[in-house]
Order: structure tokens, then sequence, then C-alpha cells
């Protein structure tokens, strides 16, 4: 029951675009239309659901505080939490590219369409976002993972969901110096004030 | 040996420090060509830090040590870097100096640092950084680097104190934590839509209307 409540707080309540604002870049670039903004959602709900996790596993087993106990007393007192960023880095880089190659091999039209998107992945603020507030909330290994699934959802939903009113804004008159990014923004506070009234929502 | 002579090259077409074209990259990014609200970069951050002033201060300064600081190193080491794994060349440099600012604001600001709290730590996956570093850093010299650097990074700053500004005054009703109605004497009900990351979308959205009415930018749909 903790494990749906977390899944459903994360994709609607603490949603990464509307409640955070994290992996807006990427999130105003693509929503030009559903089909890619689908494509990357998937591949940014692959990337959060696998590298929330695994960063979870290094940082309590090897950069908290007394997490390298495991080798032996000698390195009880390490605490190589400076190190956090750096790490969490190049899993989340080392794990897009990953993602690249299988996206290239298995799906060459989704490859081309995302084109330079799929490599800025790493730097979706989202992602690196979501490793962040995994550690400081009170999670374990399942509610992580749980917790980086939803999140990917979350975003995913929100993506696909302003792509389809862009589509659909394309025929309405919008004043010229507001048109593309102006109006856009206006959209998305607009929708995240929709996205309020989940807030305080459990099951 | 051939890179041997473009060093010397470079060396020859020696030209004053603030020419014409270096001061245009400090200036294009400030109005023009801003990293936010023209190049669509560092849209995160913008929108999350920026409900009181002092953290978006704090943020700008962030930004502009690691923009200046990544740059000057990405372009030193430009041309040794292997083209396949720049991204992640580049992305170390920009972290190991964002560690460098996490821990001095945890040492000497522990309040605000706490109050940043993730967003120091996501200046690594600020676009503006990246995006700066792989379309100017790596293909110029130090110096014009530092400067478009520099300019970026300050017309970042601009913004969100910009937007920090309307979203405290309207938010809370106050500036710098100065509560500024109640100093003239009215009595304010502070807007808390404002407070939220949503208010902030809509002040930044009706500040690129503001701006592109000015300079007559128009995008295509």
């Amino acid at each position: 029951m903790d494990l749906i409540n977390i899944g459903i707080r994360s994709i609607f309540v603490d949603n990464m675009i509307f409640a955070y604002f994290l992996g807006m870049c990427s999130f105003l670039a693509v929503s030009k239309n559903v089909k890619t903004a689908v494509g990357l959602g998937v591949a940014v709900t692959f990337v959060l659901a696998l590298t929330v996790p695994l960063n979870w596993l290094i940082y309590n087993y090897a950069l908290k505080k007394g997490a390298l106990a495991w080798i032996g007393p000698d390195f009880a007192a390490l605490d190589l939490s400076f190190l956090m960023l750096i790490i969490f880095i190049s899993v989340i880089s080392a794990f897009v590219q990953l993602l690249e190659m299988l996206i290239e091999k298995f799906s060459p039209a989704l490859y081309g369409a995302l084109g330079i998107f799929l490599p800025l992945i790493a730097v979706n603020c989202s992602i690196l976002g979501g490793a962040l507030f995994m550690l400081g909330r009170p999670y374990g290994l399942a509610e992580a993972t749980v917790f980086g699934l939803g999140s990917g959802i979350g975003w995913l939903l929100a993506v696909v969901s302003l792509a389809a009113i862009r589509e659909k804004l394309k025929y309405s008159n919008v004043p010229a110096p507001l048109r593309g990014l102006g109006i856009t923004f206006i959209l998305v506070g607009l929708m995240s004030f929709g996205f309020l009234s989940f807030l305080g929502f459990t099951l | 040996m051939a890179e041997n002579t473009a060093t010397i090259s470079e060396v020859k077409e020696k030209e004053p420090l603030l020419s014409k074209k270096n001061r245009k990259l400090v200036t294009d990014p400030l109005d023009g060509n801003n990293p936010i609200t023209v190049q669509v970069l560092g849209i995160c951050s913008a929108l999350a830090i920026t409900a009181q002033m002092k953290p978006a201060l704090v943020m700008g300064i962030a930004v502009i040590f690691v923009m200046c600081c990544s740059s000057v190193v990405t372009s030193l080491i430009r041309h040794t870097i292997p083209g396949s794994i720049r991204i992640v060349v580049q992305l170390a440099v920009v972290a190991t100096f964002v560690i460098i600012v996490n821990e001095i604001l945890l040492a000497f600001v522990y309040d605000v640092a706490k109050n940043l709290g993730a967003f120091i730590g996501l200046i690594i996956t600020n676009c503006i950084v990246m995006g700066r570093l792989e379309a100017f850093a790596m293909g110029n010299k130090p110096w014009p680097s530092f400067l478009d650097a520099f300019g970026n990074a300050l017309g970042y700053a601009v913004i969100i104190l910009i937007v920090a500004f309307f979203r405290e005054l309207l938010g809370a009703g106050s500036i710098f934590g100065i509560k500024v109605f109640e100093a003239i004497g009215f009595a304010y009900q502070g807007n808390g839509l404002m407070l939220l990351p949503a208010g902030a979308s809509i002040v930044l959205g009706l500040l690129i209307w503001l701006q592109r009415s000015l300079n007559g930018y128009v995008e295509e749909a």
C-alpha cells in the first residue's frame, strides 16, 4: 500500500514537471507533436526507473558516511558523500549512452525522430533531480524504484498532454510576440495550477 | 605538430582584450540572444528557485562562477578531448566546479544552501552550462570563451532576478525579505500562487511577451 501511495504521489502530486519544474528544457523542446513526446517520455521513464535505484545502491553502499563498513572496520569512518554529484552524473550518462545504442539498434525510426534530445536526457534535470530528491526522503530500495518509475510516468504524462494542447494551439490566433515560447510558458503555468488539485491526495 | 602551428597562428592574430567583437560576446546574451528567453536554456532552475530574491541572487552568482571556470578549463583542454567522450569530460569539469560551489555555500551561507537544496547540484544539468560549453568553448580560445560564458551567465542571472523580484513582491509583499508594502503603509495580502513554480512560469511567459514586443522577435509556431 505504501508503495502504491509513493507511486501515485510521484505521478500526480509531486509531478516532476508541474510541481518541481524539472526537465523543462527538453519538455519545451519536444512537446511540439505527440509522437516524439511519447518516444522521449518513454525513454526518460526508462532511465529514471533504472538510475534512481542504481544511485540508491551506490549511495547507501559506497558513498554515505560509514557506508563502506562492509569492506572492513578500517573503512567505517569514510565519508565519500562529496563525490555524490560526480558519481551520479556518470551513472546517468553511461545509462543514456546504453539506451541510445539500444534504440538505434531496435527502433531506427524513433532514433531519428528523437535526434539530439536522446543524448540530452543525460542533462535532463529530472533524472539527476530524481536521484537527489530520493536521498532527501527515507526511501528503501523498493520505494526508490517505485519513486523513479512514478516520476518518469509523471514526466511522460506531462509532456504528452502539453504536446496535445500545442498541436491544437496551431489553429488559434495568438498575439505575434507571444507565439511559441511565451504562450507555452503560460500554458504550463495553467496546467500546473490544475495539477495543484491533486495536493494532499492519498489512497 | 599540426597543433603547434595552430597555436602559433592563434597567438599572432592578437587583438585588444575588449575589442568590439569581444564586447558583443558579453552584451548579446543580455537581450537579443538571452539564454532563458531566446535560447530556452536553463529553465528548470529559473522557475524553481525564484520565489525569493536572496536565493536567486546566490544562484546567479554560483552559475556565473561555474560557467566562467568550466568554460575556460574546457577551452584550454579542447584539443585533447576525444570527440566521442566529450560529454562525459564536460560533465566532469562542470561537476568539479559545482562541488566546489556547493561546499563553499554549505560552509558560509548554510541557510541559503539548505534553501536551494538539490538545485545547486542541478547546476550540473543546467543546460546553459552544457550548451555554451558545447556550442562555444569547444571551438574557441579561453578569453572569448570566458567572455561568452560570463555574458550568458549574466543574462541568466538578470532574468532570474527580474522573475524573483516580481514573485517575491507579489507573493510575499517583500524584496530581499524587507516588507516594502508595510514600510509605505499598505496592508498587503500575499498572493500564494506567485510563490508556486506555476506563478514563475506565468511571470516568465509575460516577460517573454514584453521582451518580444519590444525587440520585435517573432517565433513561427
